[in-house]
C-alpha cells in the first residue's frame, strides 16, 4: 500500500539533520510552504544551506530561520527585497554566505539535478560578473556559461491538493519553483491544503507526478498571528 | 528642452507594442506601459514567476495570495491566460519566445550592453532575479529610462561603468528626450521629442549619437 501522508508537520521534518541542504519552494509569499518552514524552525537543525528564490521578509518564513541562526548559506536569485531585514543584517555582518544565481539559472540548475544532468550551458550571465570563474563555451557563435546541477537533501514545497500517492496540483501562480524542486531532492515534502485518495485527481491535471514526492502533509489550522 | 513625464514615456513605448505580442514588462516604470497600450490591440503579458496573460490588479475582495507578478503585486489572469512553473517560464525567455521585453536600466552602452542589476555600492547586498535571463532571451529588448541620472550624469555611455546584466542585448532606448536605436553603426536617434535637437540631446549623452535616418539632409 502506498500512502505518503504524514500525520503531522513535526514528523514531516523530523529527520532534517544539521548541515542539510534544503530547497524551499515559493516566489515571495506565493506558493511558499510557510507551515513546513515553521516546523523546520521549531525542529532546530542548524548549519543549513537554503536554496530558494528569496530570503523572506520581516520575521516570516525563511527570515525566521535566518533570525534564529539556523542558516549558514543561502543560494538565491533575489535575496534583497523590501523588508528582508534579517538577510541584510546577517549578510552585512558576514554571518551568512550568499551564492547569487540568476533566477532562470537557479531553476535550470535544479531541473538539471532532477533530470540527472551534470549541468547546463546557458547564455544567461555570459560576459558578466556572475560568470566569472565558470567554464564558458561558444556554441554556434553564441556564448554560454556552464552551470552545474543543484541537488538537495530535502525539498519543502507547497501545493494545493495531493493524493495519497503524492501526485500534486497547484493554485494559480503558486507553482513557481515547487515542481522543479520536487524532482531534485533526496526527500521531497509537500505541504498541501487538502489530500484526496489516489485516483481522486484528474490524471490530465496532475502537475507534479507522485514519483517526485516522498511525503505529503496537510496544513494545520493556525491562529493568524504568525512569528 | 522637452522632457517627457514618466507617464508619457510609458505611453510612447506602448505605441510600439504591436497587436498579438508576447511581452514581459520589468518592475517599476516598465509595468506602467500596460496602462497605455491601445484597447484595439491584444497583448499577452508574461510574468517570470509563471504567468502568461497577466491582467490588472484585482478588486480587494478578489485577491488570490498566490497570484502575484514579478514585483510581488497582486494581479489577475485574463481569459485565455495560463500558469506554468518557473523553469518553463524561463525557457520562454531564454528560448526566444517572448517578442518584447521592456526593462529599466542604470546604464546602456553604445553597443547595447545593459547594466540594471547592480551599482558599485558595497553597502547593498546584491540581488539579480530574472534580469539576466530576460536580457539574453527576449527577441527585442527595449530599455525605458530617464536620459540622465538624478545628478544629471549621462546613463547612455560608450561603455557601462556598472556591472553588466547582458552584453550587446539592447535594441532600443526610450528616454524622456528621445528614442534611440542600437544599430551596427552605433546609436542612431530614431525620434527627438518636441523641438529637442540632436546637439542638445548629444550634450546630455555619454556616447556618440547618429542623426535620424529620415532627417532631411542639407542641400
Amino acid at each position: 500500500m502506498i500512502n505518503k501522508v504524514c500525520d503531522s508537520l513535526k514528523s514531516a521534518v523530523a529527520d532534517v539533520h544539521d548541515g542539510a541542504v534544503v530547497m524551499i519552494g515559493g516566489f515571495g509569499n506565493s506558493g511558499i510552504p510557510l507551515q513546513l518552514i515553521e516546523a523546520l524552525r521549531q525542529h532546530g537543525a542548524r548549519d543549513l544551506t537554503i536554496i530558494s528564490n528569496n530570503s523572506g521578509v520581516r520575521e516570516e518564513g525563511i527570515a525566521s530561520l535566518l533570525r534564529d541562526g539556523l542558516v549558514r548559506k543561502i543560494v538565491c536569485s533575489f535575496p534583497r527585497s523590501a523588508g528582508s531585514v534579517w538577510f541584510e543584517r546577517l549578510y552585512e555582518k558576514g554571518e551568512l554566505e550568499l551564492e547569487l544565481v540568476p533566477q532562470g539559472t537557479l531553476s535550470e540548475r535544479i531541473r538539471a539535478a532532477g533530470a540527472g544532468l551534470g549541468g547546463v550551458y546557458t547564455p544567461t550571465a555570459y560576459g558578466t560578473l556572475l560568470a566569472e570563474g565558470k567554464d564558458t563555451r561558444i556554441i554556434d557563435g553564441k556564448g554560454y556559461v556552464l552551470e552545474t546541477a543543484l541537488h538537495a537533501d530535502f525539498a519543502f514545497i507547497k501545493a494545493l491538493t495531493a493524493d495519497t500517492w503524492g501526485n500534486l496540483i497547484y493554485n494559480t501562480a503558486g507553482r513557481n519553483f515547487n515542481p522543479v524542486m520536487a524532482s531534485a531532492a533526496r526527500i521531497t515534502v509537500a505541504e498541501v491544503a487538502s489530500i484526496v485518495e489516489a485516483g481522486g485527481l484528474n490524471p490530465e491535471h496532475v502537475v507534479t507526478p507522485g514519483i517526485f514526492v516522498n511525503r505529503v502533509v496537510a496544513q494545520e489550522e493556525q491562529q493568524h498571528d504568525a512569528a | 528642452m522637452m522632457r517627457l513625464s514618466n507617464e508619457d514615456m510609458a505611453r510612447r513605448v506602448a505605441q510600439d507594442i504591436p497587436d498579438g505580442a508576447y511581452v514581459n514588462l520589468g518592475i517599476g516604470m516598465p509595468t506602467q506601459v500596460a496602462n497605455f497600450v491601445s484597447a484595439d490591440r491584444q497583448v499577452i503579458y508574461h510574468s517570470e514567476n509563471g504567468i502568461l496573460g497577466v491582467g490588472p490588479a484585482p478588486e480587494p475582495d478578489k485577491i488570490d495570495p498566490d497570484l502575484i507578478n514579478a514585483g510581488k503585486q497582486y494581479v489577475t489572469l485574463i481569459p485565455g491566460g495560463c500558469y506554468f512553473d518557473n523553469s518553463e517560464s524561463f525557457a520562454m525567455m531564454r528560448g526566444g519566445h517572448l517578442d518584447i521585453a521592456v526593462l529599466g536600466a542604470f546604464q546602456v552602452s553604445a553597443t547595447g550592453d545593459l547594466a540594471n542589476w547592480a551599482t558599485l555600492s558595497q553597502t547593498l547586498p546584491p540581488a539579480v532575479g530574472g534580469a539576466m535571463d530576460l536580457a539574453v532571451g527576449a527577441r527585442q529588448l527595449f530599455v525605458l529610462m530617464r536620459h540622465n541620472a538624478k545628478d544629471n550624469a549621462p546613463k547612455i555611455l560608450e561603455k557601462c561603468v556598472y556591472p553588466l546584466t547582458g552584453a550587446g542585448v539592447v535594441k532600443r532606448i526610450y528616454t524622456d528626450l528621445a528614442v534611440i536605436d542600437v544599430t551596427d553603426e552605433g546609436l542612431r536617434v530614431r525620434e527627438l521629442y518636441g523641438d529637442n535637437t540632436l546637439e542638445e540631446v548629444q550634450a546630455l549623452t555619454g556616447a556618440k549619437l547618429l542623426p535620424p535616418l529620415q532627417e532631411p539632409s542639407a542641400h
